[in-house]
């Protein structure tokens, strides 16, 4: 595996769209072509050689390069968009979209993320050491297809909106939650270490809510059914099983109806 | 105005019988003339080793107006990472099912179409529909009014007032600027305002004591007391359900007795459209078939009638239609978002997404049944080509149906390429018909027979002295046609030359000129009748939430009009 | 002799009356009386003739106040900031006609704008709703001519949409409605006892920001699970008896407004509303409607799908491609997050409307404000081009709260001299291509 290094010579005045930095659209390039690539900032088409200074060479192919960023990327927007394979590593924060799409490979960012990260994400990992803002891991506007695969871990909080029509992968979060968790869901599965504050698998259909601290209310549409002893990502623990959205539809499988599920540490 | 020769070109022209001969084409002042009538000064079009035909003509297809603009809206999913511009003069497009006003502009000119019929224009939302057809670029455009659940004509058909029900639906295309009798699941979007529906032509409307057999025959013969340049365009009862091909059977038979009565050169009373999506036979989706060829052996007999196919694309789409109640059934069964309108006094609209996967059987039959209904079709004069856009698919897939019809090499590939293709294999005849169809039967399919099937054949569709310049100049040499059917996909994807009215607006596939656009709509006299002029009155006091004075659409809305002017007061 | 125009549209609230009957002197210049309109409506069309009225464009002065210019002046001014900024905030677009609007999004295509109207501020979540879950809708005739269940959920058009209940909603006979206010019922859940309240059947006193919880139980209910002993406030012996009753009517409609689009969980709030909806249409037949504020805010909304594809906040900032995320390409987020180099307004008052935060950025960056008359926005802007009311001095298309296309009329002539918005913009666009071919 090949490394490039990307150091922030000069912050955006506005936001820099960053989705070439990804290891996709680095792969077989040299640290002067990389520069070449676009960015944008408004109408204004620029390079992320203005941004950001170069080392190192991309692999033959994504799953052979690791991208590392250095310096303020709290301003950057895109990074690791649709990435397929490989490897980036940002240092700091990021702003909105970085994940979206995702498909393959390592994300890793050491500080915060915005909102809309880990969109429509299929497959690879995704670790936000810091907190995330909202719908993280969820879909785009109007589509019915969010989080598909994959896992993100976020070991600070997460705002509302997380994994919104989420239908596969798996998302930790080992801090808190805001509002609206799961929405919509027909598949998938979340863990929250922490509180969740209220409208958890809201609409949901299928999938699975895993809830280590306290809820502030349980949506009109949760009923209890049992206690189970689960193992959840290496922690075991007794919790209390709750089915629905009773008020949403559900599919039948063998002629029983399939629901949501939530399970809350007891 | 400019003067063209387009030199050594194959021309394919069903109007003068041209089947692919080399012919000069010479064009002044917008109109295709003899090429002893240019001066000098023409410019030289090589069009050797290319075929020439006129501007296609889309005959049904949602591309503006309030559903289809929901359509564009709820789903920004659909333009997500699918808005461009291309470099030059045109604007922003976007939209994979539902492309914007450009796209839908520049895709339909880019592909060699010079007309698109809107299908389904609801009265009260008509000027929406002609703000939409305004700001489509190039493309000469018309929208057919909805009747077949318009409270008037429940009235006056139920005791079959033809005369009075004749003099609203004038009243009403000069209001809407419209062009014709559109007729969507006639009764059972009335039926669908109280949450049910009409299934069968026998089924009785809900409080208006009418049925759908009688509503059909009756705007057939309204149409044929004004005299309209198009026939009724009908979308029958019971669209999209196992079973359906009996009702359409039905629906098909009402025009025996009846004979065009028009000046346009018009010979059919009914436009059957989209049949693929009523063709269908078995009782449920399991032992779900194709009965294409019993449809085709009634319309190949019946002349009275021409049809459009609504092919299968194999795509995420949008659908959309007036059947609210069909919409909200497949809402129920994909589970996809459902939307609806009920429009007060006169329709109903409904949209939901759809994904015709070629993982999916239905889908595969489906995908058949549209190519059968073409190569059956012994007249390619009476069937036409559609994806009754979007429902079946987009249309800027044409290209792909095109090559699908013209070579059964594709056809087979795609056949192969099915999850479940012996089972696609088994409910259908796809497989076993070698018939492809020519350029000169595609010319009859998208032009020629469009043209006279709306009552324009005097104009377009055809390449003669006299006709409108519109001109398709594609890159397929028909003494050399490809082996690989991919090339003929590309070929009618990009045309080399696009004439509208006589100008070059499209070069090397890319738009080089917003053209000359204008609106078709139908002018209508009729004797003055009290009793109408009355009940309009009426319904507006009582039923309507907007004024008469605010109902008609303001000449504003179509600055550039193509007005055919029609006097039934004889 | 004074003339009495018919038939003109009422430029306030989605509600789009289009019944009024206004006299004007017979020189065409002053508004005499207006009849049919609401007090709100008609105050509008009395705006026209209010002294003091601004009638040419103004400068902000480097000591604050503002100096006349000419019209030529202000269009400069105005192209040259919208060729020199990387982004603009193009926003507002709720008062004026859809031809307005499409000269303004041939200008922000141009120049790299976001587009955005008031529903970003407004029934945006409403459309993120539909655009999550679709919607069961019909025209406001259908509920005149048919609905004999009617539930206005947070909002109040006793105040809000003053003619609303009496031309289509709840008092009006309509074709199966000959009893009028008789043969519907009428249910308002509000957490407060407002006047709309005070004409409903039912009124449903919910604890303010339990609206999604409180949907979910009607859903529950319809579909005959249990429930919690008591929703949002609300008991669930309540809920189960509404939903019956709901159940047994023959066509039901859901008004709903700001109670719902602005509390808690916005969006979500509208999405369980329409599932509900779309939920008793399994029983009966059954519509929801969006109470829709500004008269034209659908208007833009249409214009921008139809060449765009998305109702509102569309960034054509890239100038290749329209983009659309709520949360990122709508104005307060684009403002509070500096995003953008400098603000066009037009037509709606974002000083007004936005918080504080974003007004407050607003104001640092260059701004123009095209009004017809003096508001919040203006007073924060460098330019105030004032133009011709829409509605009232000149026409137009507009865009009811149910997408009923109706054209607005002119009355009266503006004042000598003055613009329309379609004039200013054209003008606008031309010298922006001056300027961009001079590049």
């Amino acid at each position: 595996m090949k490394t490039v290094t990307l150091t922030v010579k000069q912050a955006p005045e506005l936001y820099l769209e960053c989705e070439n930095i990804t290891p996709d659209t680095f792969a077989g390039k040299k640290a002067d072509e990389i520069a070449q690539l676009p960015a944008y900032q408004g109408k204004e088409d620029t390079t992320l050689g203005e941004y950001f200074t170069i080392a190192g060479e991309a692999g033959a192919t994504a799953a052979e390069t690791q991208i590392i960023l250095k310096g303020d990327c709290s301003k950057m927007k895109y990074i690791g968009i649709k990435m397929t394979a490989g490897e980036v590593i940002v240092n700091s924060s990021t702003d909105m979209y970085t994940g979206g799409w995702m498909k393959g490979g390592k994300l890793v960012v050491k500080g915060d993320v915005h909102s809309f990260c880990g969109l429509g994400m299929e497959g690879g990992e995704f670790i936000i050491e810091g907190n995330a803002g909202n719908y993280l891991g969820a879909s785009y506007r109007g589509d019915w297809r969010g989080m598909q695969g994959g896992i993100i871990r976020v070991k600070g909080n997460v705002g509302s909106d997380i994994c919104t029509f989420m239908n596969g992968g798996e998302l930790i979060v080992e801090g808190n939650a805001d509002v609206h968790i799961a929405t919509h869901a027909e598949g998938g599965k979340i863990v929250i270490k922490g509180n969740v504050n209220r409208r958890v698998g809201g609409q949901m259909v299928k999938g699975e809510v895993i809830v280590f601290g306290k809820i502030g209310l349980m949506m009109p549409g949760y009923k209890y059914t049992k206690d189970v002893d689960l193992e959840v990502d290496g922690t075991k623990a007794n919790f209390a099983e709750y089915v629905g959205d009773l008020g949403e539809r559900h599919p039948k499988r063998k002629g029983e109806p399939v629901y949501g599920k939530i399970f809350l540490k007891k | 105005m400019s003067e063209y020769i387009i030199r050594n070109g194959h021309v394919f022209d069903p109007v003068q019988g041209i089947k692919g001969d080399k012919k000069d084409i010479a064009v002044k002042d917008g109109k295709i003339v003899e090429t002893s009538a240019l001066s000098a000064s023409a410019k030289q079009i090589d069009a050797k080793g290319k075929s020439i035909m006129a501007g296609a003509m889309e005959v049904h297809a949602h591309v503006a107006g309030p559903k289809v603009n929901l359509g564009r809206w709820y789903r920004p999913e659909d333009k997500l990472f699918d808005s461009h511009k291309t470099p030059g003069m045109t604007r922003i497009e976007g939209g994979k099912s539902i492309p914007t006003v450009f796209k839908t502009g520049y895709s339909y000119a880019r592909m060699g179409y010079t007309f698109a019929m809107e299908a389904a224009m609801p009265p009260l939302y008509a000027r929406h529909v002609h703000e939409e057809i305004h700001d489509t670029p190039i493309i000469d455009e018309a929208a057919l009014p909805v009747f077949g659940n318009n409270w008037f004509m429940l009235e006056y058909l139920k005791n079959h007032e033809i005369e009075n029900n004749a003099a609203y639906v004038a009243w009403t295309l000069n209001q809407t600027k419209g062009y014709g009798i559109k007729i969507v699941n006639p009764g059972g979007t009335e039926a669908w305002a109280w949450g049910l529906n009409c299934l069968t032509v026998n089924d009785p409307v809900p409080y208006f004591e009418i049925t759908p057999a009688e509503i059909i025959k009756g705007l057939i013969e309204t149409n044929e007391y004004l005299g309209l340049p198009h026939s009724i365009h009908i979308h029958g009862n019971n669209l999209g359900n196992p079973g359906n091909y009996n009702v359409t059977l039905d629906t098909l038979k009402l025009v025996e007795g009846y004979k065009a009565k028009n000046n346009f050169g018009r010979k059919q009373v009914m436009h059957a459209t989209h049949v693929q999506f009523h063709a269908y036979g078995g009782d449920n989706w399991g032992n779900f078939e194709s009965k294409a060829k019993e449809i085709m052996d009634y319309v190949n007999m019946e002349k009275s009638i021409t049809m459009d196919t609504g092919n299968v694309t194999l795509d995420e789409t949008t659908t959309m239609t007036a059947d609210g109640p069909f919409e909200h059934h497949l809402g129920g069964l994909n589970h996809l978002k459902w939307a609806n309108v009920d429009v007060e006094l006169e329709t109903a609209a409904g949209v939901v997404p759809y994904i015709y996967s070629p993982n999916i059987t239905v889908c595969g039959i489906q995908w058949a049944i549209g190519l059968e209904l073409a190569l059956y079709a012994k007249d390619p004069m009476r069937c036409f080509i559609t994806t009754d856009h979007p429902n079946a698919g987009p249309f800027t897939r044409y290209p792909r149906v095109i090559k699908w019809l013209m070579s059964k090499k594709a056809r087979d590939a795609q056949i192969k390429a099915f999850k479940n293709s012996d089972k696609v294999v088994a409910a259908t005849n796809i497989a076993t018909m070698d018939r492809e169809i020519t350029l000169y039967e595609l010319a009859a399919m998208t032009r020629a027979g469009p043209a006279a099937s709306l009552g324009l054949g005097k104009d377009y569709g055809g390449l003669k002295p006299g006709m409108n310049a519109d001109i398709a100049i594609y890159n397929i040499n028909p003494d050399n046609m490809p082996s690989d059917p991919e090339e003929i996909e590309k070929a009618f994807s990009g045309v080399a030359y696009l004439f509208k009215d006589g100008k070059i607006c499209v070069k090397d596939g890319t738009v080089v000129d917003n053209g000359n656009k204008r609106t078709f709509w139908v002018d209508v006299k009729v004797k003055p009748n009290k009793q109408v002029a009355h009940d309009v009155k009426e319904k507006f006091l009582k039923y309507y939430s907007v004024n008469e004075g605010n109902y008609p659409v303001p000449d504003s809305f179509a600055p550039h009009p193509y007005v055919i002017a029609v006097d039934a007061t004889q | 002799m004074p003339k009495v125009v018919t038939d003109v549209t009422c430029p306030f609230c989605g509600t789009l009356c289009d019944d009024l009957e206004v006299t004007v002197s017979d020189d065409n210049k002053k508004i005499l009386s207006v009849r049919n309109a609401c007090a709100i409506g008609s105050e509008k069309f009395n705006h026209t003739s209010l002294p003091g009225r601004v009638t040419r464009p103004r400068k902000r002065q480097p000591d604050g106040t503002f100096k006349e210019i000419t019209y030529d002046e202000a269009i400069d001014w105005t192209a040259n900031m919208l060729v020199k900024s990387k982004k603009t905030l193009m926003y507002g677009w709720a008062s004026t006609s859809c031809q307005a609007m499409s000269v303004g999004h041939e200008i922000a295509e141009k120049v790299g704008g976001v587009v955005d109207n008031c529903a970003t501020v407004c029934h945006g979540s409403s459309l993120i709703a539909i655009q999550d879950v679709g919607i069961p809708s019909c025209t406001l005739g259908e509920v005149k001519n048919r609905a004999d269940r009617v539930i206005f959920w947070g909002c109040n058009p006793a105040h809000a949409h003053p003619r609303h209940m009496s031309r289509y909603s709840i008092f009006p006979r309509g074709f199966f409605t000959v009893k009028g206010h008789k043969g519907r019922k009428i249910y308002c859940v509000d957490c407060r006892h407002t006047d709309t309240a005070r004409v409903a059947d039912e009124f449903i006193q919910i604890q303010q920001g339990y609206d999604y919880e409180l949907l979910d139980a009607f859903r529950t209910a319809a579909r005959g699970e249990a429930l919690p002993d008591t929703i949002g406030g609300v008991p669930k012996e309540k809920v189960y008896k509404i939903v019956e009753d709901l159940k047994a009517g023959r066509f039901g409609v859901i008004f709903f407004g700001m109670g719902l689009t602005h509390t808690l969980g916005r969006n979500h709030n509208i999405d369980e509303a329409i599932s509900f909806t779309r939920d008793m249409n399994d029983f009966t037949k059954f519509s929801i409607i969006a109470m829709r504020g500004h008269w034209n805010v659908t208007g833009s909304g249409q214009v921008l799908s139809w060449q765009y594809g998305f109702p509102y906040a569309v960034d054509l900032s890239r100038r290749n491609k329209a983009r659309y995320q709520t949360g990122e390409t709508t104005s307060v987020d684009l403002l509070v997050r500096n995003e953008v180099e400098a603000c066009f307004n037009i037509a709606t008052d974002p000083g007004a409307h936005f918080p504080i935060d974003a007004v407050v950025s607003m104001s640092k960056k260059p701004t123009v404000t095209v009004d017809p008359h003096i508001n919040m926005s203006t007073e924060i802007s460098d330019i105030h081009i004032p133009v011709a009311m829409v509605g009232v001095e000149t026409g137009g298309c507009a865009y009811r709260m149910d997408n009923v296309p109706i054209e607005t009329r002119k009355v009266v002539d503006a004042p000598d001299g003055m613009l329309t918005d379609v004039e200013l913009l054209t003008k606008i666009n031309e010298r922006v291509d001056q300027l961009m071919g001079a590049k």
